[in-house]
């Protein structure tokens, strides 16, 4: 096919390497991304099986510093990101006054004082702004976006950690980066740099996995060496479209799809990510008053009856009555069958269902969630089941 | 190269006709860029259909695009192995993974068709 050239995007350090490897690019929040490779059941497969490799330098990265910046992050974070050890990583959601999530991201405790907000490529330039307007005057802190000069690569699956293992750059550290627990980071590098690298066992595909932050500079070798050192292992580039499926199976939620800034996390059942004892975040009193009342809206797992998939944005009804939409449905190449997930009113869980696919009522039965068992132990984002509504 | 053994639609699917009966697939330009294929809406055998009629739909992981009769007649038989294995329209789009036969009602519709050379210059082969 004939490559399109998106000349506005913004690229990534690895932009070349994915078309030379025949990656099929599309835009995606401002940048060219690879959305495919090999085929992306092919890919979602490697990582189920095998390593894959991701190239998620359009992430946002902003770090806050200072003495200040423990109190004022925890005036923003739903979730406690603060008061815990140096090197743990914290799940939250940043809201609305009214409780509706600006964007969901990881907060990152690198050293005393010192801390890295990871957010969604679609959401970094509003949630920079919005950081830096917030910061304004406040005493003891620096916040800075280091978006355009770090580079993001995730490594995924069963075989991620004998891969880790064999990077020259971590051969100092490979006790240490092997006992990394679910959810924490360390500073690393290569020699003469070696703060220069932030290794963290975290992802988002519910395999075992490892993500690195590094200077753009240092992304390519990395890379390379990644898929060198790899090859006996079967390791695989990996692009958007498998990211999606392998998201979707774990029912992680997707910024623009289970959360929005008219989604509260409570509805998308990311209430495990709030805390509510002993402070004050904005967005606090919506949230506690909706979780008091109950919440109007509540995110379920669907399963069709027959074949089909119910997409983004399908209409869901309770009978004759309209009750909310599919918030993402695809094929799931682990199931080997579609799922759905959807944001219903949250009396209609327990009617009978039905999904209107291209003009067709199609019946549709609740599922548990997460879909597909994440293989990390401990891991809330995929723990969360509300099981059978 | 594009097969020049069957005619072609801008749809991007083929027709290979024998003794009157025209067996009916995707093309592998179209199989590359649909992406892996994961279920197929086929209409049932002794369906009468018109060319250029949507008649069914192929879904593939990101997207659903409708399906095409390229001619007009009867379904006389549905490629049961490619609606257990839809994998099949990407393995092999030209011959294991042809999707239904049609006996053509108007042969003179073949006219409408693209040549291989017409359709390869259509993808910009």
């Amino acid at each position: 096919m004939s490559q399109e050239k998106h000349a506005d995007l913004k690229t990534t350090p690895l932009t070349a390497w994915h078309e030379a490897r025949g990656g099929r690019m599309v835009p995606f929040a401002g940048f060219a991304m690879p959305v495919q490779y090999e085929g992306v059941i092919a890919e979602h497969e490697a990582v189920r099986e095998r390593v894959g490799l991701f190239d998620i330098t359009h992430m946002g990265e902003i770090r806050v510093d200072g003495p200040g910046a423990e109190a004022w992050l925890d005036s923003l974070t739903t979730n406690r990101v603060v008061g815990g050890e140096v090197g743990k990583v914290v799940y939250t959601a940043m809201c609305n006054e009214v409780g509706g999530v600006l964007d969901d991201m990881l907060v990152y405790h690198l050293a005393d004082e010192r801390w890295l907000v990871v957010c969604n490529a679609a959401n970094h330039d509003k949630i920079a702004a919005w950081l830096l307007s917030r910061a304004e005057g406040v005493a003891g802190l620096a916040v800075r976006d280091v978006s355009d000069a770090t580079a993001l690569i995730a490594v995924q699956g069963p075989d991620a950690p004998e891969l880790m293992a064999r990077v020259e750059a971590f051969a100092g550290r490979v006790d240490a980066v092997a006992a990394l627990d679910f959810y924490t980071c360390l500073v690393a590098g290569p020699a003469g740099n070696d703060d220069a690298w932030i290794v963290s066992r975290t992802g988002y595909t519910g395999e075992r996995g490892y993500e690195i932050y590094l200077p753009n500079a240092d992304a390519l070798p990395l890379w390379e060496e990644l898929m060198t050192v790899g090859a006996d292992l079967g390791v695989a580039p990996i692009g958007l479209a498998a990211r999606d499926t392998l998201r979707f199976e774990l029912a992680y939620c997707l910024y623009g799809h289970e959360l929005g800034e008219d989604i509260t996390p409570l509805e998308a059942g990311i209430g495990w990510a709030i805390r509510f004892k002993n402070r004050d975040f904005i967005g606090r009193d919506a949230l506690l008053a909706q979780k008091k009342e109950g919440v109007p809206r509540r995110l379920v797992g669907l399963r069709l009856d027959g074949r089909g998939i119910a997409r983004e944005q399908c209409p869901v009804f309770a009978g004759d009555r309209p009750v909310g939409a599919v918030t993402s449905g695809t094929f799931c190449p682990t199931l080997k069958e579609a799922r759905a997930l959807a944001l219903i009113a949250a009396d209609a869980a327990d009617a009978e269902l039905s999904i209107e696919i291209r003009g067709k009522r199609v019946p549709a039965r609740p599922v548990p969630y997460p879909f597909v068992a994440a293989r990390v132990k401990g891991d809330p984002r995929a723990d969360r089941s509300i099981t059978t509504p | 190269m594009v097969a020049d053994d069957r005619k072609y639609t801008k749809e991007h699917e083929w027709v290979q006709v024998e003794g009157g009966t025209g067996t009916v697939g995707v093309t592998e330009y179209a199989a590359h860029e649909l992406g892996d294929v994961v279920f197929l809406e086929l209409p049932e055998v002794g369906t009468t259909l018109v060319q250029g009629d949507v008649v069914g739909t192929i879904e593939t992981v990101k997207s659903v695009e409708d399906f095409y009769s390229p001619v007009s007649g009867e379904v006389v038989e549905v490629n049961e192995a490619v609606l257990d294995a839809p994998e099949l329209v990407n393995k092999e789009p030209l011959d294991g993974g042809w999707l239904m036969k049609i006996s053509l009602s108007d042969a003179g519709e073949m006219d409408n068709l693209l040549s291989a050379a017409d359709y390869e210059a259509l993808i910009g082969g």
